[in-house]
This record gives structure tokens, C-alpha cells and sequence, in this order.
């Protein structure tokens, strides 16, 4: 048995010469929280079963290719659960010995297992955008994938400003997540000298958006919703909830771009991009699955790259070792965005650039060119060092 | 043998310069431009398949070949017809690839697959297909020709297979996204540039060709973000003198000492600088310059950009008829 051992480390040493790494295993799992939804307004944004476990999938493969050569196998485990078993869910997998674990579930259910997980496990947000986990709430064990409310927003308000678009309509809608994004948008036009000229809330009735004849009363309402406002160069929809947003374009009283929930749209990444190399990641992503890639498949696809390279780097798989080093100044990743995505040390999110969507292509990207910062321009997006509330990172 | 030289020293003398043909690949024209490299006229454009990119010619000159990305094929025409003769087996999503010293095998890097596929061209038959890191990419050969490097985008490392055997023996770790690998002449050197890295790895090869990562070249230049320096294709001249990198959305080409690795130049040239290309003479270097759908000439001596002249749709690979 040792010698059998001994051989196969032989001829893993042949293999590698150059890395010097001894062999690793390296386990992860997504854990994905599912909740009641009502189904999109758009059919192409229908949720597939998949939903993000793919870009699991993906990661492995990618990760496996690059062990090969290093020795390093790589396995990740994907669980789906309600919100009521997510913590037996995280228990099970505690207890199978995982300790980096992928999370898309809602802010609150994220920050309740980063805090059940404790210190010794390393978490990372692929799905919550709320701004308050990057900021006061935010924990030592978690890590940023996906790009926060404010990022989002204030890759918007650039491209606004840039366009010389000042002056902004803001509508929301009336949930606590509507209401929290309109915030961004209010705090990204102070931060890049946008005006909100008027603010309108669309109140979540409920309703029967998708009828035979919806679109016939939404023609004749929306105009009669947005009629008055003051002179205005854009709108902004501030609809986390998929409730309105997306009828706005064509409907305004008065014909304005709409930008934000509809319009053109700041994601992480979408199915088109093709630039910086993104086309390779779109065919082993299609090959791999059958369909387009979403944000969030995306994103977890991102979150174990980190890992990988994180690996890759120092040969370990403790989660303090890859924290420490994903965190650090060597840390850095090829992302299909064009620029490498870092870590921002004081609250653990992501640097990354955003796509500005129209649906169809890149309109552009954000940050803007001439929007400057003494560290990264990707730091012109999103909380600030100075602006954060975060201190467990220090 | 002789009597060619001695034709070609005539012709020399009558015109002052050899006359040599330039093929561009249209990444998005799904063309190939031909130029003329002493009046650097646009000769003609022909049809190349999909998404052309990788470009090279047999060491005669007779043959050109094409990577047809999309079209899961190298396709091989003849250099002055311009007629397609057939095509190799290039596996899937060919992107770029080497041809061996004598003409055969061409290595050949497919993107989608993780692999590099060694083809006979002359047989047409595939030799190996050799698993390597995701999205390979650059491919260089040593001049000595025992060793051709792949470098894998994602991976993050240049791969140095045997190709007596056409197995990997060494793998060094790079930056992020290594795009193209170079040897110096005397095959003591190997350039990896690093694009997201924004880097050149410069790895020394001993004797044995046992490599080893010794220096990373950065770059910096007034006015523009660092993040937009972002090296591409890269030549290293055979006096082993002088490393030139094509530094993509920054718009230049950087010139390196090949020995004190210091960055003694940046030349302003078309926007996107892809990939290089010398003339045989090495007096002058192309580059391709994918947004602005141009080459740029650089004198290679002044390390001054002489010239720009339009091609196809987002130009990717050159290739110099050798004399």
C-alpha cells in the first residue's frame, strides 16, 4: 500500500516539475436557497432547474483541467433547499467536511449562514446584491461574487453622466428591495452629479400582468402614470421585484431612455458578450448545459474560479489560506471583462467591471473612461474604503 | 541552391528591397487581405472562411495556412492563386497554431476543446491530440524545434510538450491570460505575454530545456490606465536584441531589450494591437489592429511607426512571404 502511494506521488512529481505542489483535494458546494416566486414577465427570463448549479458544473471542469497538471482534483457539491432548511442543508455539508461553500440565497438567509458556518468556513455571496452586506452587516467569512446594489447602480449613473444625462426621473416600486435600490440610484446621482428631478412609486398590487390583454391596459395606464413630471433627460426603474420595469420603455408620457431594471440593464454578464475572450466561456457554457448563461450561473462560476486560482497559487485548500490570498495583493483573475477582478480587502467584494445590457449587446461598460481613482478604477463602483461600515476585515 | 541566392541578390539590387507578399487575417470579414511589402499596397482580398485567425505559411512560401475558427478546419491556400487546395483536421475552434521548422506537423491550439492537435500536413492526417490547460491559445516553437510551448488562457500556464513524444514535460505558471509565447533565436528565452496580467513572463530554458520563470516585464505608460496596457502578440527580433509586445487597447507596441528586459519603447500604432509580424529582413514589423481595421508598418531599426494602411474587418493574424 505505501509503496503503491509512493509510486503514484512519483509519477505525479513527473508530471508537474515545474509546480513543486504535492497533491490536493479540493471540495466545495453551492448551496442554493430557493423561494416562492411568481413566474417573470418576460418568458426568456424564466428560472431554469439549473440555475446557477451550472456554473458549478462549468468551474469544475475548468479547475480540473488546470489540477491535472498540478495534482489538485476538484469536487463540488450542489444542494437546492426552501429557506426553512437551509440551515440543515449547511449543517449536512459542515458535517461532510466542506468548508468553502458557494451561497445564492436572499441577504438575510446569506448572513444567517455565514454566521452558523463560524470562522473556519469561507463563504461567498453569488447571488445577494444588498449594499448593507458589503457594508455594516457585513462578516469576515464572506466573500463578494456578485456585485452589490451600489456597483450596479453607479455603473449606471456613469454611463448617464457620460452621456450628459444629469437630470433623472426615478421610478420604484414598493417592496423593501424596490425601495433599497432606489436608494442606490438616489446615492449614486449625489456621488456622480446626477439630480433626481421627481420620484414616483408603482405600487405592487398584484395583477394580471401576463393576460391575453395585458399590454391593452398597460398602454393605457402607464402613459397616464408618468404623465407631469418635470423635464427630464432619462428614467430610472427601480424594480427589484419584476413588477413594472420592464413596461416602461414605450409606455413613458414622455419619450426618455429608460435605464436600470429595463432599458439598458447593469449585470455581472449575460449570454452576449463576446468580448475580451467571453465567447469560449459562452460555447463551454452551452455545449455544457443547452442553454445561455444567466447571471448567477455566472457568478457562481466566478466564485470557484476563485477558488481555483486561489489554489492553483499556493497549493493549499484551507479556507484561511485561500481567504488570506484572495484578499492579498497577488490575487488577481481573468473574468471575460476585460480587466482582472481583485478583491477589495476591507469588505471582501469583488472588483469587477459591469455590462451595461440592452438585451441584445453590450451598450457599453462600466467604469466610464475618465472616472478615476487613486487605487482601481473598478473602485469607482460601489462602497468606497472610506465610505464603508465594514470592520470585520480589519 | 546556389544559383536561388544568387536570383535572389540580383532582384535585391534591382529594386532596392525584396518584394514580399503580406496576408492579413479579417477576424469579423471572414477575409484575408494581401498586401504588397515594398509598396504596401492592398494587392487583393479573398474569401478565408469563418472567423480566420491564426495565420502562417510553409517555409517555401507556397502554402498558406488559416485557421477557419468557425468553421472547425484549417483551410490551405495556395500563396499566389489565392485558391483554397483543401483543408487539415484541426479539431474544433482552431485558433492559433506553429508549423515545425521542416513544414510538418502544424500544432494547432483549439480553443473550445483544451486540446492541441499535431497534424501531418502533408498526409493530412491528425498525429496526437494533446490535452492541455482551458482556452489554449498561444503556441510557439523552439528554434532547436524540440519543444513547442501552448499557453492556456484560463489555466494560467505555458506548456512545454516534447515533440519527439508529444507529451507535456514542464508547465510554468504565468499571469492571467497568457496569450502568446516567443522564443528568443538562440532558444534560450522564452517570452509569455500575459493579458490581463498586463506582463511578459520571461522564462530561461537550460540546456536540458528544463525552463524556469526568472523576470515579468510590466509596463507603464503616462496618460493611460494601467489596466488597458494589455499585452498580446509579441516578436523578438534575431539579433536577440529587442522583444516587441503588442499591447492590444492601449494602442502601442512596446519594445523590450531581449537582455536587460527593460522597456526602452512605446510606438503608437492603429487601435487593438493584435498580433505581429516581421518581413524576412526584419527591418520592418506589422501589426494588426482590430478596432481601427488597419496594420500598422514599423520601422523596426527607429522603432517608428511609419505607416498604417486599412485591411478587412478587425484584422487579427499577419504573415510575411518568406524571400
Amino acid at each position: 500500500m505505501i509503496r503503491a502511494l509512493c509510486l503514484l506521488v512519483a509519477g505525479a512529481l513527473l508530471i508537474l516539475s515545474a509546480g513543486g505542489a504535492a497533491a490536493v483535494e479540493v471540495r466545495a458546494a453551492v448551496l442554493r436557497v430557493d423561494y416562492p416566486r411568481l413566474a417573470p414577465i418576460s418568458r426568456y427570463d424564466l428560472v431554469p432547474e439549473d440555475m446557477g448549479l451550472a456554473g458549478a458544473t462549468l468551474a469544475d471542469e475548468d479547475n480540473a483541467t488546470t489540477g491535472r497538471f498540478l495534482g489538485h482534483t476538484y469536487t463540488t457539491t450542489a444542494v437546492t433547499t426552501d429557506a426553512e432548511g437551509a440551515e440543515a442543508a449547511l449543517d449536512a455539508l459542515l458535517a461532510d467536511g466542506i468548508r468553502l461553500i458557494v451561497v445564492l440565497a436572499e441577504a438575510g438567509d446569506v448572513l444567517r449562514l455565514a454566521d452558523r458556518a463560524g470562522p473556519d468556513v469561507l463563504l461567498f455571496n453569488a447571488g445577494a446584491r444588498d449594499t448593507g452586506l458589503r457594508d455594516a452587516e457585513c462578516r469576515a467569512n464572506l466573500l463578494h461574487i456578485a456585485p452589490s446594489e451600489a456597483m450596479l447602480a453607479d455603473a449606471v449613473a456613469q454611463f448617464a453622466i457620460w452621456k450628459k444625462w444629469p437630470r433623472w426621473a426615478l421610478i420604484h416600486g414598493s417592496n423593501p428591495a424596490d425601495l433599497a435600490r432606489a436608494e442606490a440610484y438616489r446615492k449614486a446621482a449625489a456621488k456622480f452629479g446626477a439630480k433626481i428631478v421627481e420620484e414616483r412609486e408603482f405600487e405592487d398590487t398584484g395583477g394580471s400582468r401576463r393576460t391575453d390583454t395585458g399590454h391593452v391596459l398597460v398602454q393605457r395606464q402607464l402613459p397616464v402614470f408618468t404623465q407631469d413630471m418635470k423635464d427630464h433627460d432619462l428614467v430610472i426603474a427601480a424594480d427589484a421585484s419584476d413588477v413594472f420595469a420592464p413596461y416602461l420603455p414605450f409606455h413613458l408620457w414622455d419619450p426618455r431612455p429608460v435605464m436600470g431594471a429595463a432599458g439598458l440593464r447593469p449585470v455581472s454578464f449575460h449570454a452576449a458578450t463576446e468580448a475580451w475572450g467571453a465567447t469560449q466561456f459562452q460555447r463551454r457554457f452551452e455545449a455544457l448545459t443547452g442553454r445561455y448563461v444567466r447571471e448567477e450561473d455566472y457568478q457562481v462560476w466566478l466564485a470557484l474560479r476563485v477558488i481555483g486560482e486561489a489554489v492553483t497559487r499556493t497549493g493549499a485548500a484551507d479556507p484561511a489560506t485561500l481567504r488570506a490570498y484572495a484578499l492579498g495583493d497577488d490575487f488577481e483573475l481573468a473574468a471575460f471583462k476585460g480587466l482582472a477582478v481583485t478583491f477589495r480587502p476591507w469588505n471582501g467584494q469583488l472588483r469587477q467591471p459591469i455590462l451595461l445590457f440592452d438585451g441584445r449587446i453590450n451598450v457599453s461598460v462600466s467604469p466610464q473612461d475618465g472616472f478615476l481613482h487613486q487605487r482601481s478604477p473598478l473602485d469607482t463602483l460601489g462602497l468606497d474604503e472610506p465610505e464603508s461600515a465594514c470592520r470585520a476585515f480589519q | 541552391m546556389k544559383p536561388l541566392i544568387l536570383a535572389a541578390g540580383l532582384a535585391l539590387a534591382a529594386t532596392g528591397a525584396q518584394a514580399n507578399k503580406v496576408y492579413v487575417s479579417n477576424e469579423k470579414g471572414n477575409t484575408v487581405t494581401v498586401l504588397d511589402s515594398t509598396t504596401w499596397q492592398v494587392l487583393t482580398e479573398f474569401p478565408a472562411g469563418n472567423r480566420p485567425r491564426g495565420i502562417t505559411m510553409s517555409p517555401d512560401g507556397s502554402l498558406l495556412y488559416v485557421c477557419a475558427s468557425d468553421d472547425d478546419t484549417v483551410r490551405v491556400f495556395d500563396a499566389e492563386t489565392y485558391q483554397e487546395l483543401y483543408t487539415l483536421p484541426s479539431g474544433p475552434d482552431p485558433e492559433l497554431f506553429v508549423l515545425d521548422h521542416s513544414g510538418s506537423p502544424l500544432y494547432i491550439a483549439n480553443e473550445d476543446d483544451n486540446l492541441v492537435t499535431v497534424v501531418d500536413t502533408e498526409a493530412h492526417t491528425v498525429l496526437a491530440e494533446i490535452p492541455v490547460g482551458v482556452e489554449p491559445e498561444g503556441m510557439g516553437i523552439s528554434p532547436d524545434g524540440k519543444f513547442v510551448v501552448n499557453t492556456s488562457e484560463t489555466t494560467n500556464m505555458a506548456h512545454f510538450i516534447s515533440t519527439e513524444d508529444y507529451e507535456i514535460k514542464h508547465n510554468i505558471l504565468v499571469d492571467q491570460r497568457p496569450r502568446y509565447a516567443e522564443f528568443s533565436a538562440d532558444g534560450k528565452k522564452l517570452f509569455v505575454t500575459s493579458e490581463i496580467g498586463g506582463t511578459v513572463s520571461v522564462i530561461d530554458i537550460a540546456p536540458d530545456g528544463t525552463p524556469t520563470l526568472s523576470y515579468k516585464v510590466s509596463f507603464e505608460v503616462p496618460g493611460v490606465l494601467p489596466e488597458w496596457l494589455q499585452p498580446v502578440g509579441a516578436k523578438a527580433t534575431s539579433d536577440g536584441k529587442w522583444l516587441f509586445v503588442a499591447l492590444g487597447p492601449a494602442n502601442r507596441v512596446a519594445v523590450i531589450d531581449q537582455q536587460s528586459h527593460e522597456v526602452v519603447d512605446y510606438i503608437m500604432v492603429g487601435q487593438r494591437v493584435w498580433q505581429l509580424a516581421f518581413t524576412p529582413d526584419e527591418k520592418y514589423l506589422l501589426t494588426t489592429n482590430g478596432n481601427s481595421n488597419d496594420i500598422t508598418v514599423i520601422d523596426v531599426a527607429a522603432h517608428k511607426a511609419i505607416k498604417s494602411i486599412p485591411v478587412g474587418q478587425q484584422p487579427w493574424g499577419v504573415v510575411v512571404a518568406p524571400d
